[in-house]
């Protein structure tokens, strides 16, 4: 954050010295843009920017304070009859949406700030010219300017596209549900229908102290219970059977790699629900262990909390391990022998070597992916909704069931009750889990402290 | 050496149990396609009679699920999305990996914060925006969100990236060659493993995704991709006359995923290994 603000302090202290520095027509650019570059024959740029001052302008003045002025407001007149005094019956009179209202505002917003970075392009190309003038080379004609994004400029052309797809798509969206949290946008307060208005922190103090604080501090148990037991089981089984397959007199190690890696390209609805029959009351499974005798009743192994709980981080694996197993292969093949050599002349067996040597060199290199997994498995929607759509219900729990992740409980916040602002505080408390756990494992491995990390 | 044989023979004999548990849900899968008695439930595995109707039933054209039509759109949706998310990640693991900027490292910082938030969080968001611009129940729809989330998904493909040796870049920019010249002549050409891996991914998201897809097209059934199909079948009143018919269609879409992965198999391994030795 203070950094953010060194650097816009730093440009504004810029952009006051060039300006008392300026001649007229450069500093006429300030209030128009383009003109510099008018005035010194790049048409093309200089239109350009002057045609996105007008076209920011005219969009401020038809749409974009209206719409900032209807985010600090949310809506002022509700839906409701009203009497039409033409026709002498009641009507139904449309109000405010709150929820367009706020979508509008966000995006009018997104645009100004988008504005200012335009804003600030065309400050440091002035800046440029001044600087080519003063040492007497030649302005670069549109040609130039083309030529250079190929070029110096490279990574503009090729980020221009990825960039504009993650804003639309992932930043918007993202800001537009954070400002939901803030709301009391919930089943009661449904737009059109009704308003719903800016509440501050009152959801945050609902889910961490109030009437969620039941649902919620179970479900955060188990969420971590259920990432951490589903990312160790994983890595630990998946690194033995690596090891298992890649053991010396194996024969054969291609056909049960691919026979393991099958299992990848099967979409998990298909293989997931099918796992889901096999372990219902009258599937299979049951049926088979009630014919050799060895139970009576069924074995609720999606239908009980417990047992729930545990088949779910067993059936993971099924997934998990396979992944692993492909992973751990490949450092494998690449780990330096001469430690194990050295282990073995000194006496040391197998399960030594194993515990000491092998496994500490595989979690070295795996650590990064190994954080990937648990942050996955922390938001892993699948594995839960697709085997026991988080049930079975717990009648203390809101709208929650005994296996629900914080994920499959805010899928059901936002897809079965219609409360929003709850799951978007779910949402983000779900994000400062990933993030936290992954900042403190990220810098406390040595791979983070040996390699470049971040990059 | 006689020590050495047991274990040998313990270990083949574990790998084939292993190996047995997890292909076992696929071989029920393909039995049950062919199933000619019961329902959703059978106490047994081995069917007692094979018929082809389920298989049928799918290309019969069926006004609620039409699977050939279901098909072709998640044939569509995967090539176009494929194509254009392959050249956004790549290019975004490009820039971000070997050209220097002043923004360079805070982007990488902002999209590794921004792949921790939950996707449902903005699912809901997002289907209002393309509502605004009436874009909902399209292909294109569809298309565009999958694409745009795929700039994201750099990590792996930059990690590649970053072991191509630099001198190679260097030597050519004495050679005057522009930087736009040493990413498509001499980067991309050498990077066909990180390439091939990326397109997979892409081209299989399409195919597994169930909840997005559904949320988008809401009840338009003509515009179903396989997965939110297949998954509609499964529903409460329709799970037990049609779940042979479900698993059926699982095989068809199964086939060529397989084929494609075993295809592809060794890139696979080389994209997900780069992407964890660099993280």
């Amino acid at each position: 954050m203070s950094e953010i603000v060194t650097t816009i302090s730093s440009s504004l202290k810029q952009y006051s010295t060039f300006f008392k520095e300026g001649s007229a027509i450069r500093n006429l650019s300030f209030f128009i843009m383009g003109a510099l570059h008018l005035s010194k024959g790049q048409i093309v740029k200089g239109s350009l920017f002057l045609s996105a001052e007008i076209g920011f302008i005219l969009f401020m003045i038809l749409q974009g304070f209206s719409a900032i002025g209807g985010l600090l407001t949310l809506g002022t007149v509700q839906q409701g009859w009203v009497m039409d005094q033409e026709l002498g019956i009641e009507v139904l009179a449309k109000g405010d949406n709150s929820m367009l209202m706020l979508i509008y505002g966000i995006m009018a917003i997104t645009l100004c700030i988008l504005f200012m970075c335009v804003y600030h392009a065309h400050f440091k190309s002035m800046k440029y010219i001044s600087e080519l003038e003063k040492k007497g080379m030649a302005i670069p004609k549109f040609k130039d300017d083309v030529k250079s994004l190929l070029d110096d400029k490279f990574h503009i052309t090729l980020l221009s596209i990825p960039v504009i797809g993650v804003i639309v798509f992932t930043v918007v969206p993202l800001i537009y549900m954070i400002s939901i949290a803030f709301t009391s946008f919930d089943h009661n307060h449904l737009p059109p229908k009704n308003l719903f208005d800016w509440v501050g922190f009152a959801n945050f103090s609902n889910v961490l102290t109030g009437r969620m604080a039941g649902t919620f501090f179970p479900l955060l148990g188990w969420t971590l219970t259920w990432a951490f037991m589903a990312t160790a089981t994983s890595f630990i089984f998946g690194v033995l059977l690596a090891l298992l397959i890649n053991k010396k007199g194996i024969k054969g190690k291609a056909v049960f790699r691919t026979l393991f890696v099958l299992t990848m390209a099967v979409p998990q609805f298909v293989s997931l629900l099918i796992m889901r029959n096999l372990l219902h009351a009258s599937g299979p499974v049951n049926v088979f262990l009630e014919e050799i005798g060895l139970i009576s009743a069924p074995i609720p192994f999606l239908t009980d909390g417990l047992i729930a709980k545990l088949s779910v981080i067993t059936i993971n694996m099924w997934i998990g391990i396979p992944v692993t197993m492909l992973v751990a292969t490949g450092i494998l093949m690449n780990l330096p022998s001469d430690q194990i050599e050295a282990a073995k002349i000194d006496g040391a067996n197998g399960l030594q070597i194993l515990k000491s040597i092998t496994f500490p060199q595989i979690l070295f290199v795996m650590t990064p992916s190994l954080i990937q997994q648990f942050v996955g498995n922390i938001n892993n929607f699948n594995v839960i909704y697709l085997l026991t759509e988080g049930g079975p219900v717990n009648s203390n729990y809101y709208s929650a069931g005994e296996t629900d992740l914080l994920v499959t409980w805010l899928y059901k916040l936002t897809i079965e009750t219609a409360d929003y602002n709850i799951a978007s505080v779910i949402g983000i408390i779900t994000f400062v889990l990933s993030a936290v756990f992954s900042l403190l494992i990220y810098t406390r491995s040595n791979s983070f402290k040996k390699e470049d990390g971040l990059g | 050496m006689k020590k050495g044989t047991i274990s040998n023979f313990l270990s083949h004999g574990l790998l084939i149990f292993l190996a047995a548990i997890w292909v076992f849900p696929i071989i029920w899968i393909v039995l049950t396609s062919f199933r000619g008695e019961g329902g959703m439930f059978v106490p047994y595995i081995i069917p007692k009679e094979y018929t082809l109707d389920h298989y049928r039933y799918l290309f019969n054209g069926n006004s609620n699920f039409p699977f050939v039509k279901w098909f072709i759109n998640t044939f569509i949706v995967s090539v176009i999305t494929c194509i254009l998310s392959t050249f956004l990640t790549v290019s975004m693991a490009y820039v971000l990996s070997r050209l220097q900027f002043k923004m360079r490292k805070p982007m990488m910082k902002v999209s590794l914060v921004l792949t921790m938030f939950p996707a449902f969080m903005s699912m809901i968001a997002v289907y209002y925006l393309l509502k605004a611009v009436n874009l909902t129940q399209s292909l294109f729809a569809l298309i565009l969100v999958y694409s745009a989330g795929a700039a994201l998904n750099f990590f792996i493909a930059k990690g590649f990236f970053d072991t191509i040796p630099r001198t190679l870049d260097e030597s050519a920019m004495i050679d005057g060659a522009s930087k736009a010249e040493i990413f498509t002549k001499i980067t991309l050409p050498l990077s066909k493993p990180i390439i091939v891996y990326t397109a997979l991914m892409a081209f299989m998201a399409p195919w597994m995704d169930f909840i997005f897809a559904k949320v988008i097209m809401g009840d338009n059934v003509e515009k179903y991709t396989i997965a939110i199909g297949l998954f509609s079948m499964m529903t409460r009143e329709n799970a037990d006359h049609l779940y042979m018919a479900f698993t059926a269609g699982c095989v068809l879409i199964a086939i060529p995923i397989t084929l494609l992965f075993i295809y592809l198999q060794k890139y696979y391994v080389e994209g997900i290994t780069s992407g964890s030795v660099k993280g």
